[in-house]
This record gives structure tokens, sequence and C-alpha cells, in this order.
């Protein structure tokens, strides 16, 4: 055990790249959760994944390759026109089929297979840092339009048709926006961290915030906070950083039990 | 002339067969028209046919230059666990600018998930008159109001600007007592 460590400058590429992860993923994940899909992440983080490995197979880089099948879904997704779960599913199945398959075929594509499950944030790059410093200033400059019609868009769904507008546009750039952050997150962070980061910061703070603006900011702090956490605990304790991530996160939505649902 | 902002001409709606029509009017700005008629008789099927909802049997619905409409659904969107608030609800369709009437003041800082089912649909009611648009679709507003909401609702109507058309459909015409309104019976 050796506190010294998180401070070790080999982690402050890693500890940046998870910080921005950390930040966008969880406000990404309330408009996610608003829509009813928060399957979203674990569906594209098992296709993303899939998408890696393939790659690997075609001897082209893994995060093309998850990135590649981050937009063929975001795109699948678009053409069905319905948000809702069920679609998510269908990726998650044919994604886990698909990773583990390939990676049964091939040395390195299982050696990837296992990173993509259990995370490697310690291992990325300024490769990843810059991806991820791209996502979230795309999302900071797209997010307050998005903000607002995705949420005029469920509230008053009816708003765009009688204006002679299709929604189609609005959900495919929120699609592939969720599609990207999820598969630079799981080349990251892993498939479950990813999905946890997504569910469960929103999972709580829609119970517990008394407005829109309150809950986004509550998804940020929940999601930060364990992020430190985890992060500093995977070192010192010398375990995975995912699974801890995921740990830390559950443990703190249990500040969700006692806000009861009200109506 | 006040300029011309939606007409139906001879509209004949339905799905794969036809439901309603025809039916023929026009809405200029100051106007109040309510479709009343009973439970089934293709009051929603008709105005389905302004978002693609209903298709189109035959006749004409034209839109006047400039048109924008605001749109309360019959049975608005309520989610069990979202966090927004009622001032919130309003911005969305910037009816935030203007001065919410008194009844709905208490509610502007509540979450909608959180309010009765007679205050959400006021809080929608207004959220589509107190907004930008020139023509205001309200579809069946008195859904789950008692009696004080739907006063309520018939002063939120008296408020509504001069510059715009409201098209109310409604099963129950009482609540418009007072307010300067066309009745169009639909199905008869």
């Amino acid at each position: 055990m050796n506190f010294a460590q998180v401070f070790d400058p080999l982690f402050r590429v890693p500890f940046a790249n998870g910080l921005l992860l950390a930040l966008v993923l969880p406000l990404l994940g309330a408009y996610v959760r608003l829509r009813s899909e928060w399957l979203a992440a674990l569906g594209l983080a098992q296709v993303t994944a899939a998408g890696g490995v393939t790659a690997i197979l075609l001897g082209v880089h893994p995060l093309a390759g998850a990135l590649g099948a981050a937009a063929i879904a975001a795109g699948i997704k678009g053409r069905t026109e319905r948000s809702g779960n069920d679609i998510y599913a269908v990726f998650l199945f044919f994604g886990w089929s698909a990773a583990l398959l390939g990676a049964a075929n091939s040395t390195r594509g299982e050696e990837l297979s296992h990173s993509l499950l259990e995370g490697q944030l310690y291992f990325t790059t300024w490769a990843n840092l810059g991806a991820v410093l791209a996502l979230a200033a795309l999302v900071a400059a797209a997010g307050p339009w998005l903000s607002k019609r995705l949420l005029l868009e469920h509230f008053f769904p009816e708003n765009l048709a009688a204006n002679g507008q299709s929604p189609w546009r609005l959900h495919l750039a929120f699609d592939l926006l969720v599609a990207f952050s999820v598969a630079l997150a799981t080349e990251s962070i892993g498939v479950m961290a990813t999905f946890c980061l997504v569910f469960f910061p929103p999972w709580v703070a829609f119970r517990i915030a008394t407005s829109w603006k309150r809950a986004l900011l509550h998804c940020a702090g929940i999601s930060v906070t364990a992020y430190l956490a985890a992060f500093v605990l995977a070192i010192v304790l010398d375990q995975p950083f995912g699974p801890v991530l995921v740990g830390t996160l559950v443990v703190g939505g249990l500040v969700r039990l006692p806000f009861h649902k009200r109506r | 002339m006040p300029s011309l902002l939606l007409s139906y001409r001879d509209v004949v709606a339905g799905y794969s067969e036809p439901v309603v029509g025809p039916v023929s009017f026009d809405l200029q700005p100051g106007d109040v028209l309510a479709l009343v008629g009973p439970n089934g008789c293709g009051k929603s099927t008709l105005i389905g046919a302004l978002t693609g909802a209903s298709r189109l049997h035959s006749g004409e619905v034209v839109r006047g230059e400039g048109l924008s409409i605001a749109y309360q659904r019959q049975r608005p969107v309520r989610d069990t666990d979202v966090p927004l608030r009622g001032d919130e609800l309003l911005r969305l369709t910037r009816a935030g600018a203007s001065e919410p009437p008194e009844s709905l003041r208490p509610l502007l800082k509540l979450r909608v998930d959180r309010l009765s089912g007679g205050q959400f649909q006021l809080l929608n009611v207004w959220a589509c008159l107190g907004g930008e648009a020139n023509l205001v679709v309200l579809d069946e507003p008195t859904n789950n109001m008692d009696p004080s909401a739907v006063r309520a609702l018939g002063d939120l109507l008296h408020a509504t600007r001069s510059d715009r058309a409201v098209l109310v459909v409604t099963h129950d015409a009482r609540f418009l007592t007072g307010v300067s309104a066309r009745v169009l019976e639909v199905g008869r």
C-alpha cells in the first residue's frame, strides 16, 4: 500500500482521461435516462468492444474499429426512429457474442477483449486523452442546444411534427454523441465501468434533485467523487480500476434509498 | 384583413379508413375555435392531420405563412421520476418569459412529476399559451382537472394574446363559457 504512487507523473494522463469521462458520461446519461434508454451504454459498449476485437482481426487500430462500430450502431438506432431499450438489448447480445467469438479466434483479440471488460485506464495515452478532450469540448459546445431540444421533444413530442419538422436529425446527433462517448470510454475504462457511469449518477440524481439543473450538477458531483475515490483506492490497494469504480458507485448509490418516490 | 393562420378545407381524416369529415374551418389571429363532440367522434383524429398522426384522405390543410404551432397533447408526457421543475418546463417553450397566472406561480418551483394531474395539465396548457407560437392546439385540456382547475383554464384562455389563435378539442365545452369562442361540432 503506497499512497505516494497516486501522484506518480505516470498516472497524470490516465487521471485526466478518466476525470473527463467521469464528467461527460453521466451528463449524457441524464438524457439517456430521460429517453428511457438506460441500457444504451451497456449495449453500445458491447458493440464497440466487438468493433475493437474485429479491428484487430482485420489488422486495424482497435479504437478505429470501436468508433466505426459505434457509428454503425447509432445509424441503425436512428433508422428505427423510436426510443426505448429494446434495440440496445439487441446490441448487447450481438456485441457480447461477436466480441467473445472474435477473441476466441485471435490471441490479441482475447487480450483486448479481456482488457475491454476490466478496463485499462492506467495504460491510456495522450492519444486517448486527446480524443476525450475533443469529446468534452463537443459536449460543452453542443450540450445546451441538445439539452433544450431533447427536453422539448420529450415533453411536447408533437411540436416538431406539427411544425413540419422531423426529429430524426436530433435523434441521430444525440445517438452518435452517446455512441462515440461510449466507444472512447470503453477503450479507457472498460464495458461495465462505462455503463455504470452512464447509468448510476443519473439514477441517483433523478431521485434526489429538485430541478433539472441540479440533477445535472448532482450527476457530475456523484460521478467525480466516485471517480476520485476509485482512482486512489485502485492504486493504493493495487486493484483493477474498473471494478473498484463500479463498486464505489454502487456504494455511493445508497444515497438514493432515503429519498422515496413521491407523487 | 388579418392573415390566415390555418385552413381546413373539406378535410376527411382517418387511418386506414376515413374516420371523420368532411370538415372546414379557417383560423385567424385572435380566433378561439372549439371542436366539440362526444368521445370517439374523431376530433383528435382531425387535428392529427396536422402532425401526421392521422392520414388525410381528402381535402386540404393549408398552413399560413409564418405559422408556428404549440401542441398540447391529450395525454401529456408525465414521467414518474424526472426532476424537471415547473419553471424549467415553461422555459422549454419560452413561456417562462411571460408572467404566469397567479394560480400557476406556486407550481413553478416544484418538480412536475410531483404535481397532481390537474396541476400538471394546467402547467402544460400555459407552456403552450405563454410561448411564442401563433397557433396553440389544446387537445382535451380539461382531462384530469377538478372544477377549480377547469375555471383556471378558462382564465388562461382569457389571458391569451390577440395576435394568435387557439384551437381547442374538447368533449365538454362548458369551460369556454365567457370566452369569445366559435364552436364547431364534429361527428354530426
